[in-house]
């Protein structure tokens, strides 16, 4: 057992460096954070004088509240419609097997990997046809139908495993197929579902390239594109960006701590389906 | 009637009506979503392509010319080189990394360090990529802690601010996408090295087999689809990158880390080459299916 043994020291240590070589760039940020703004610290150091007063300029300087508020609405606009045609479809496809359902999947399927910068270019002209550019809409509209794919390929995969018995017997008690999808098939989806939304709310929070594109107002973007302007603003004070960068990812960073067994179980199935 | 279509014909019945129209409009929402912000934007980037446009005035038909470009330019072409290059950081380090140290890893994954483990690791997967290359871009900074580390281990000779030194900044890029990349690859390796049944290294053992046989013919075998799973997400990753490139250098210095999107980003809406844009993009899309393609096949028919 003494391989065994060494085995599992080996991997422990592994582990920890591991863990040190993640959480580095968080600790340096922080660190940085606290020093007095407008210096260029050296590496990892601990000030003197930790400047804890940083943090609350940063909040003011990204103007925090008004970007937890605008995040907030974007994600509104974005996860629940998302999450309710997604699933709709998946059902019909998944579970009804509509005529010609496989055609109509197979034209998702392609959108699955499809890269954002690919569509970037027609979408801002559409976007400025349609009046949106500089309104939330701008980033919301576009993300659901690009989200679109990828959610109705989740729940698809959720309901072709559903045994066909259920629904029989449902439509022998005279229900109707909305009333067989809301009541009987959407609460048992609620797994497939939640793990789903969890994965677009972090998708919609994270997105940086249709902020930056189709809204110029870092007040109206996600929380990515305003982090990006006020990289553009503050990038030469190095610790106010820090401190900045800081607050800018707790609001994901509380979540994921808070919902962390989920947000795993989402992540990774999420890239095995995916 | 042969057996098969006897043992679809109940559930054809049993929802008699909801195959046609009624099946239809569960799906036309999320359909008509689809096709107005994504299948209509394609077909609008192939037809841009085929134009020589500034955004704004009229445009001119060049046919093939702005693929042309796309492959002789040498700024335009690059950009797909550097995207090539980006993958051997992107996906090479963290699927091969990854794989050493899920198997290093894979007797303790039940501990409580593992556990710890699974959370930390995750972090820069829930973070903005924006936050991950701003904090990455202070770490390889002139006075960065890259630099400080190297110094302690005397190497003060190689410190050099990694991001705006030509030589070293695509492989710096790289670096932070293997960080992004390297704690999922290694969870979902070691989530599927968990469902490899331990009889099977039972007997690898009691035949001979050392660790690394164990490795090479039951672990790898085993793990073909979350390999293949690791690839496609990586090296889309690598192809499509920009938020890191973006924000840690902005394509320089020079052109070395431009890579395609950020490079259709700047010819689209600073340069106003909607037509150059539109073509490179075309290029993109057409690469990230000719590289995910041909991955999935690979799992389908080892799975099988």
């Amino acid at each position: 057992m003494i391989t065994g043994r060494r085995e599992a020291w080996t991997g422990r240590l592994l582990l920890i460096l591991m863990m040190a070589v993640t959480l580095l760039p968080f600790l340096s940020l922080f660190v940085t954070a606290l020093h007095p703004s407008g210096t260029y610290p050296a590496g990892l150091a601990w000030p003197g004088d930790p400047q804890w007063g940083n943090f609350l300029r940063a909040f003011e300087a990204a103007n925090m509240g008004a970007l937890l508020w605008s995040s907030t609405l974007i994600v509104l606009g974005v996860v629940p419609i998302s999450i309710v045609l997604g699933t709709m479809a998946g059902f019909a496809i998944g579970h009804l097997r509509v005529i010609g359902g496989r055609l109509v999947f197979l034209l998702f399927v392609l959108g699955l990997t499809l890269p954002f910068e690919g569509v970037i270019t027609p979408l801002y002209y559409q976007i400025r046809d349609m009046g949106l550019l500089n309104t939330r809409w701008a980033i919301i509209l576009p993300l659901i139908g690009l989200f679109m794919p990828f959610s109705v390929f989740w729940m698809r995969a959720h309901f072709v495993n559903m045994p066909g018995e259920l629904s029989e017997s449902a439509r022998m008690d005279g229900a109707n197929v909305w009333q067989l999808f809301r009541r009987i098939h959407v609460p048992l989806a609620m797994p497939a579902i939640s793990s789903l939304g969890i994965l677009l709310f972090l998708w919609t929070w994270n997105q940086f390239l249709l902020a930056i594109v189709l809204v110029d107002d870092p007040a109206k973007r996600t929380m990515s594109g305003a982090l990006g302007a006020f990289q553009g603003q503050w990038g030469t004070d190095i610790p106010l960006l820090c401190a900045g960068s800081l607050l800018i990812l707790t609001p994901t960073l509380v979540i994921f701590l808070v919902f962390q067994r989920h947000f795993v179980k989402a992540l990774l199935q999420g890239s095995l389906k995916g | 009637m042969t057996p098969r279509s006897a043992h679809r014909r109940p559930a054809a019945t049993r929802l008699r009506g909801a195959r046609g129209l009624a099946g239809w409009l569960f799906i036309l929402p999320a359909l008509a979503f689809y096709t107005v912000f994504v299948l209509r934007p394609i077909t609008l980037t192939f037809q841009y392509s085929l134009y020589d446009w500034n955004g704004i005035g009229p445009s001119t038909w060049v046919g093939l010319a702005n693929y042309g470009k796309v492959f002789t330019d040498p700024d335009l072409f690059d950009s797909l080189v550097n995207a090539f290059q980006l993958i051997v950081f992107f996906s090479a380090i963290p699927v091969v990394l990854g794989l050493a140290i899920a198997a290093t890893i894979r007797r303790i994954a039940a501990s409580r360090l593992a556990l710890v483990a699974r959370t930390v690791l995750f972090l820069p997967q829930v973070i903005p990529l924006v936050a991950a290359g701003i904090a990455w871009s202070w770490l390889l900074a002139s006075t960065g802690v890259v630099n400080q580390l190297l110094t302690l281990a005397g190497l003060s000779g190689v410190t050099r601010a990694w991001l705006g030194d030509f030589a070293t900044a695509l492989p710096a890029v790289g670096m932070i996408g293997a960080w992004v990349l390297l704690g999922l690859c290694t969870l979902l390796l070691l989530a599927g090295m968990s469902k490899i049944d331990p009889a099977l290294y039972e007997a690898a053992r009691l035949d001979g087999a050392g660790p690394w046989r164990e490795f090479v013919s039951i672990t790898v075998p085993s793990l073909r689809q979350e390999i293949a799973v690791c690839v496609t997400v990586t090296v889309i990753a690598a192809l499509a990158s920009f938020d890191i490139v973006y924000i840690a250098t902005q394509g320089g210095p020079g052109n070395t880390t431009m890579v395609p999107g950020l490079q259709i980003f700047y010819l689209a809406f600073s340069e106003r080459e909607v037509g150059t844009a539109s073509a490179l993009a075309m290029v993109l899309m057409l690469l990230v299916i000719a590289c995910a393609l041909p991955i999935q096949w690979f799992a389908k028919d080892g799975g099988k």
